[in-house]
């Protein structure tokens, strides 16, 4: 086993376990803009991690600098669309989750 | 090592069908548009990861830099479109 492939093995293992916990929050949390936070955050570094770790595996060729060019429109990408959507929600007049008397702690 | 990029491969397809739970019982058209962008975000990977099983990973690379531009593009215009509306 080369040193490569236990380097590319811990990043796609790092990039699959938040692409966990992004899944988890996406199910469980209680409303639109807490699932926003949880797959907006996760899913950003979780690509970037499984693509880093692919790019390790590929070697030093063009294909690897294809897949480093994806991690780098993704890490601008990803927020984006995040931030527009949120936009989207907030003027639309989706209301934040908060306790139940509503006072917002 | 083809062993390991198939079971990564396998758990983040079952991750799929989770977010295809939220996409198809979503409370609002602005959960099922999360969830979608969600699902193409894995779907990017998982191109690489069948790419990297089959040995034609320069092939697989064009397709999963498309669709990562048209992920983008669509979830732009959805959130365009419905911030216009005005209602979800």
């Amino acid at each position: 086993m080369l040193i490569r492939e236990i380097i590319a093995g811990l990043f796609m293992s790092a990039g699959f376990f938040f692409f966990l916990t992004a899944t988890l929050g996406l199910l469980r949390l209680p409303d639109f803009y807490s699932r926003m936070h949880a797959t907006g955050k996760g899913d950003t570094l979780a690509v970037l991690f499984s693509l880093i770790g692919l790019a390790v595996y590929e070697g030093f060729s063009i294909t690897s600098v294809k897949i480093v060019l994806i991690a780098v429109f993704m890490f601008l990408a990803q927020p984006t669309a995040t931030h527009a959507i949120s936009r989207a929600a907030f003027r639309c007049n989706v209301k934040p989750f908060t306790n139940v008397e509503g006072t917002n702690k | 090592m083809n062993t390991f990029f198939l079971v990564i491969g396998i758990g983040m397809c079952l991750l799929v069908l989770f977010c295809l739970f939220r996409v198809t019982y979503g409370p609002t058209i602005l959960n099922r548009a999360v969830g979608i962008s969600a699902v193409g975000t894995k779907t990017l990977i998982i191109l690489l990861i069948i790419g990297v099983i089959h040995h034609r990973v320069e092939m697989f690379v064009d397709i999963s830099m498309v669709y990562a531009l048209l992920n983008f593009i669509g979830c732009l215009v959805l959130a365009k479109y419905l911030e216009r509306t005005g209602e979800v």
